[in-house]
């Protein structure tokens, strides 16, 4: 069943309510599929008539869904401003369908209510197939895409070639066209600079990595996005293999230079973690990055065991209601940066004083 | 704030270590965090438009250009270079020799071996071809004990022959 998609509220949020495996290290593990219809040009080339129809046609798709499938779809253009920025911070969109100024035109997103799966439609490609899950799961991820992709392909017409697979209007998605990427969180490899170390060999096996906000973005807070860097060539399950076996080798490394510090230096991590605490307890005013950068620290007290509260579910959670888009919608009102900053400060003492008890 | 490193430049990013047992706060100006081998973010690979840009004409051997557009969606080799982009799915039918080479450069392997598509008018020969390559994801998930996976599999493939 499809309908209209109703108000933003809490869509998109499952993830982060999960704490998922390992998820003291791993933050999320997100698996997309690139797809194109037969018969279109990419979206970046096709007209506006021509992505009216893929539209279309993948609005009809969904309706023929079995009536398991609760599918709410939303185009671009007829969400709020900061609706449309509220998704982005949520990564259930990304900037390219969002636009810079104005969505671009006919672009969409398809929610499964149940938060399992979603869609964009008309990015990059003519959809993307994406599921999001908190902690470490991405071959639950994976198995989640492939089932909806299969029953999907039997009812739009994929733009499909015997030696090439998939095709994408990047090259460089081309085959199978999946993307499968972990959100971890590394401060002890940064801390005890083994950090270049660890992701130059990521290089070397084939993966590659990010910041949190995707292709481009800087590295904040500690958290790398670790991705499988090619897609033509290997069958789906060796690369979502890969890069589980690479992540799982990663998060090892991860935990024993954790216990090296806690072992060497316990008194400076100890004060560190709990020097953030305090700022995040009772600044008045707090900028984004300086909060990305404090949760880190709490997060790894955390783990640690350093630090009895707040859950890491709250993190998760404060990661996307500390953003701007977030306060802004809790406010009711637009924010200038000063005013954003007082009510980050606000809103993130208010929530950790709430998991103290 | 100044480098603490070469105290002339303005301090651009501040550095935590562990030096000796010891965690210690640095603020250091870019060039002199990339003496002590850091780079303020890290080298990620370059898009591929800068990737094309490289490779030079064509993105394949030497002297081999991208020819004639597309004739189906236009798109010229200035277009795909500029933005790392194709035009539409028949643009790997008209770049062919040149993206075969390109796609070597980028994934080791210009030959898909994934998910096999099969299309509702599919002729005889794919479905036969979808079913071996299903078989084979099947073995595959049995050897790593990828049961639910297998189960799926195993029900996809019935659902396939019971439709022949």
């Amino acid at each position: 069943m499809i309908r209209p998609g109703g108000a933003i509220e809490s869509r998109g949020l499952r993830w982060a309510a999960v704490g998922g495996e390992a998820g003291d290290i791993v933050v999320s593990s997100r698996v997309r599929l690139a797809r194109n219809l037969q018969g279109y040009p990419f979206p970046g080339r096709a007209s506006a008539e021509d992505r009216a129809r893929v539209l279309e046609t993948v609005r009809t798709a969904l309706g023929e869904l079995s009536t398991d499938d609760d599918v709410e779809l939303w185009e671009m253009k007829d969400l709020a401003d900061r609706d449309r920025d509220l998704l982005l911070e949520r990564h259930v969109v990304s900037r390219e369908l969002v636009g810079e100024a104005d969505p671009p035109s006919h672009a969409g997103l398809a929610l499964w209510t149940d938060e399992t799966a979603g869609l964009m439609i008309n990015e990059e490609d003519h959809i993307r197939i994406q599921a999001l899950t908190g902690g470490f799961e991405v071959e639950q991820t994976w198995r989640t895409v492939d089932r909806l992709d299969e029953r999907l392909g039997e009812l739009l017409p994929y733009a499909f070639h015997h030696e090439y697979g998939f095709l994408t209007a990047c090259p460089t998605n081309v085959g199978t066209g999946l993307r499968a990427s972990v959100l971890v969180h590394l401060p002890g490899l940064v801390l005890t600079k083994e950090i270049r170390k660890v992701l130059e060999g990521i290089g070397q096996v084939g993966l590659t990595y990010r910041g949190l906000y995707g292709e481009g973005s800087e590295v904040v807070g500690n958290l790398f996005q670790v991705s499988n860097q090619t897609t033509l060539g290997k069958e789906e399950e060796e690369l979502v293999g890969h890069l589980t076996r690479v992540v799982g080798k990663v998060v090892d490394y991860e935990r024993s230079a954790r216990s090296r510090m806690l072992r060497e230096a316990p008194g400076i991590l100890e004060d560190k973690v709990w020097r953030a605490y305090g700022i995040l307890r009772h600044a008045r005013s707090l900028g984004a990055e300086e909060m990305m950068n404090l949760l880190s620290a709490l997060r790894l007290g955390i783990s640690l065991k350093l630090l009895q509260s707040p859950r890491v579910e709250t993190l998760n959670e404060i990661l996307v209601f500390g953003q701007t888009a977030h306060l802004e919608e809790a406010a009711g009102a637009g924010l200038g940066e000063v005013e954003a900053d007082v009510a980050r400060a606000a809103y993130v003492r208010t929530r950790l004083q709430s998991d103290e008890s | 704030m100044q480098c603490e490193d070469c105290r002339e430049r303005e301090a651009e990013l501040q550095l935590t270590a562990i030096i000796d047992g010891a965690m210690r706060t640095l603020d250091l100006c870019s060039a002199c965090a990339s003496a002590r081998g850091l780079t303020t973010s890290p080298s990620n690979p370059a898009p591929l438009a800068d990737f094309l840009a490289q490779l030079g004409p064509g993105g394949g051997a030497p002297g081999e250009g991208f020819g004639e557009p597309c004739p189906y969606c236009g798109i010229t080799e200035d277009d795909f270079r500029r933005t790392g982009r194709l035009g539409c799915p028949q643009c790997y039918a008209h770049f062919e020799p040149q993206l075969r080479s390109l796609l070597r450069r980028l994934h080791g392997s210009p030959q898909h071996v994934g998910k096999l598509y099969m299309s509702a008018g599919s002729e005889a020969g794919d479905r036969i071809a979808r079913l071996s390559a299903m078989r084979r994801r099947l073995q595959r998930a049995v050897e790593t004990e990828d049961f639910e996976l297998a189960a799926e599999l195993r029900d996809r493939i019935h659902e396939m022959e019971g439709a022949e």
